[in-house]
């Protein structure tokens, strides 16, 4: 059965690893959602978040050829209901006298911010889950949207469960 | 240069004089060569500190093409005892010598190439030794850290293009880091399931001058080992099964496992049949093997595998050439999967059972487990489709006899009668691979070296090289026209480092595996698959400095066979036979066991 898998790989912090990572995708035909990479608490590790959709069976393959990258030092298939995933969004939408309080609505009823103001256009930042960042996104549709970018999603497991831990195990 | 007052010395005696069988772990140099109280540390360049390095790790031989970039390296070697440096012909020749190096004696092949072309020329090496799980080091030079991105002269991102074809890879920017990164693409090139790994070296490192301190040889890795619940659990599908059948493959080879594969075999009363990468694990006499499975497999062993109720795979990977159409492979019987890499359990064909870990631990421990099992039925079978299997073969010997070529079975009969038994048997890849695969009479492990995940073409050549150069050992090197062709340059290599080499040309004229095809597949177009070339392969090995003889007929090469075989030195038969002459049994690409063709018309 395909659905959505999110998946916490802790790689080792040094040039070319993502290229690694990414490549092995390519090279084995995997499909992914979203990719995001960053520094940890510690220098020697990055973090690489994978959101794929697929079966069990293109799951594990993804975490056994993971697993073989020299440079992976752990993989985690993260349990969804235990974790917290986020994702980060800035939308530049047309800032028009007739559309502004609608935005202005939005904004605040989901908690999301304008971080810039100009008289043609409106930043907006919005952060959370990817289904709220669609739903924003799409109501935006309605007031113009000039351009956007979005991180693609972090995720970490709620309770005292590290990766690194793991790791260290 | 290499300084004085070192205290370590490399203890690999002469070529293939012991190591034939040297474990993983192994480096053939003795703890005692090193008394760590004396060690001490030294103020040397980049490139002495690679040459200490390759010391330090038992290499004894590199092979190698010499360029811009990797002067400096080369000059650590220069002058070396320890180290002999195998210059080739091409730098894809040296690749695949340290892979027949590699191959035939178990240990780290070295290959050592300049930056650009030199490196790029490698990939066909690295991709081979990748694809059938070859531990090879591959060090290359770069330019200078400063022009590297600027596509200056000879600039390639060689750890870019070889990221996919190989286990790791590292490019060295500080020569702090050089020692323990080449330490490491030691370790991990024999550590589980080996590889390949490219170690890039810039020239300013390689010129860089840093403290270097001996260390021991590094160990592979600890193996892991299978879980006792899935072996218990393994037992008592073995005990349930009435027609077992075991499918090993290189795995087998890489764990020195020979021993304990038959012993287990014995205790679970069933056939063995093998992929082309497992051949030479068990002795082609062995009265339980059946030979090669697969798409060019032996009709018994392809045959009792399809009729078994349960696989037991070894130490394999289930390519294509071996499975057929994956999705209907196991449609019959149940499999269970042993592999030390996790990532091949449930790849390509999914398994009842998979365990992760050392086969050769797996099938020591599994062999304890399982009381004796005795198949009589099943056994009666087996010798009823070797004899069918026979029966087919003497029929199509017959067929293409006396037709005024040389058929397979008379060229390969010939030189197994003539050739030593622990000669090291090469191919280079298309129809005269299979014909040796199947018919060639191997004897012990690591005797048989061929190009199987890659199939590339041009592989014979250098792997002879590399294979006497680790055994000392008269090598055989099976080859076609087209195969030959591609790095015949590799005979001068050959006779300049003095192999003892016979080269077999199965010389039909064609491309004889696509040609099959095309008959079978595209009516009889054969584009692009006749060669009629008019090289006289007989003058080419004499241009090298190699003797050469050609046969047509049974006589004839039974006089050019005694020729080769009666003396050391290089020495090439090309041998003429019928274009039409088709490797048999075939299953056409994505069929079955259904599909099979056992006869063809010439």
């Amino acid at each position: 059965m395909e659905k959505q898998y999110v998946i916490g790989v802790l790689v080792a912090n040094i040039a070319g690893v993502l290229s690694r990572v990414s490549g092995m995708f390519t090279r084995r035909g995997f499909n992914i959602d979203c990719l995001t990479v960053g520094e940890t608490e510690s220098q020697g590790f990055s973090r690489i978040t994978v959101a794929f959709r697929g079966d069990e069976d293109i799951k594990e393959r993804i975490v056994t050829q993971l697993e073989k990258l020299h440079d992976v030092k752990e993989v985690e298939v993260l349990d969804q209901n235990e974790t917290v995933i986020r994702e980060l969004l800035l939308l530049k939408v047309e800032n028009k006298t007739e559309t502004r309080q609608d935005i202005m609505t939005a904004v605040e009823i989901f908690r999301s911010k304008i971080v810039d103001y100009s008289a043609t256009a409106l930043i907006c930042e919005l952060t959370g889950e990817s289904s709220k960042i669609d739903a924003f996104i799409e109501l935006m549709k309605n007031y113009g949207i000039m351009e956007m970018c979005r991180t693609g999603i972090v995720a970490i497991e709620r309770g005292e469960n590290c990766l690194r831990t793991l790791h260290e195990k | 240069m290499r300084k004085t007052g070192m205290i370590f010395v490399s203890s690999e005696s002469e070529p293939g004089g012991k190591g034939r069988f040297i474990s993983q772990a192994n480096c053939g140099e003795t703890a005692e060569n090193r008394n760590s109280s004396e060690v001490k540390t030294m103020e040397i360049s980049g490139a002495q500190i690679a040459a200490e390095i390759l010391r330090e790790q038992g290499t004894d031989t590199v092979f190698g093409y010499p360029g811009g970039q990797v002067t400096d390296l080369f000059d650590a070697l220069y002058g070396q005892d320890d180290i002999r440096l195998i210059l080739t012909a091409h730098e894809q020749g040296a690749a695949h010598a340290a892979d027949g190096y590699a191959r035939a004696s178990g240990r780290v092949g070295v290959v050592l190439a300049t930056s650009g072309p030199g490196a790029t020329n490698l990939i066909t090496g690295i991709a081979a030794a990748y694809l059938d799980s070859v531990p090879v080091v591959a060090i290359t030079g770069n330019v200078p850290c400063s022009q590297i991105g600027k596509d200056s002269f000879q600039e390639v991102d060689i750890v870019g293009v070889s990221m996919p074809v190989t286990k790791h890879n590292f490019i060295v920017k500080d020569v702090g880091e050089l020692a323990d990164t080449l330490r490491e693409a030691f370790r991990i090139a024999k550590s589980g399931r080996p590889g390949p790994v490219l170690v890039d070296i810039p020239q300013d490192v390689q010129k860089a001058v840093c403290t270097y301190e001996p260390e021991e040889c590094v160990s592979a890795e600890p193996l892991r080992l299978a879980s006792n619940h899935r072996l218990r659990w393994a037992a008592d599908m073995i005990q349930h099964a009435k027609r077992p059948y075991i499918y090993f493959g290189g795995g087998i080879i890489s764990a020195d496992a020979s021993e304990e594969l038959t012993a287990f075999a014995a205790k679970i009363d069933a056939p063995m049949g093998c992929s082309l990468m497992g051949l030479s694990a068990v002795p082609s006499s062995h009265p339980r093997f059946l030979g090669m499975q697969g798409m060019h497999g032996h009709y018994a062993s392809t045959l009792a595998e399809d009729e078994a109720d349960l696989l037991l795979a070894f130490g394999v990977r289930f390519s294509d050439r071996a499975t057929g159409e994956q999705s209907r492979f196991s449609e019959h019987f149940s499999v269970i999967h042993i592999d030390i890499d996790g990532a091949e359990l449930n790849k390509n064909v999914t398994a009842k059972l998979t365990v992760r870990g050392d086969i050769k631990d797996a099938l020591r421990r599994l062999t304890a487990l399982v009381p004796q099992q005795m198949h009589p039925e099943w056994t009666a079978r087996i010798a009823e489709l070797r004899a069918e299997e026979a029966r087919r073969t003497s029929r199509s010997h017959n067929f293409m006899a006396g037709g005024g070529y040389l058929t397979h079975y008379e060229i390969i009969d010939a030189v197994s009668a003539a050739a030593e038994p622990d000669a090291v048997i090469v191919t280079d890849v298309g129809q005269h691979q299979m014909w040796t695969a199947q018919r060639y009479p191997l004897k012990q492990p690591r005797t048989f070296l061929t190009s199987g995940g890659l199939g590339a073409m041009g592989y014979g050549m250098g792997a002879a090289i590399g294979a006497f150069a680790a055994t000392g050992k008269r090598c055989v090197l099976f080859t076609g026209d087209g195969s030959f062709g591609m790095n015949l340059n590799e005979l001068a290599t050959a006779v300049s480092f003095g192999a003892n080499l016979v080269v077999i040309i199965m010389n039909n004229g064609v491309l004889g595996m696509v040609r099959q095809w095309q008959k079978l597949f595209f009516d009889g177009r054969y584009a692009g698959t006749t060669l009629n070339r008019k090289t006289d392969f007989v003058k080419v090995a004499e241009a090298f400095g190699a003797e050469g003889m050609r046969a047509q007929n049974p006589d004839e090469l039974q006089n050019a066979v005694c020729a080769a075989f009666s003396k050391r030195g290089v020495f090439v038969i090309d041998c003429r036979m019928n274009p039409d002459e088709p490797v048999l049994p075939m299953r056409p690409p994505g069929g079955s066991v259904d599909d099979m063709i056992t006869e063809l018309e010439p």
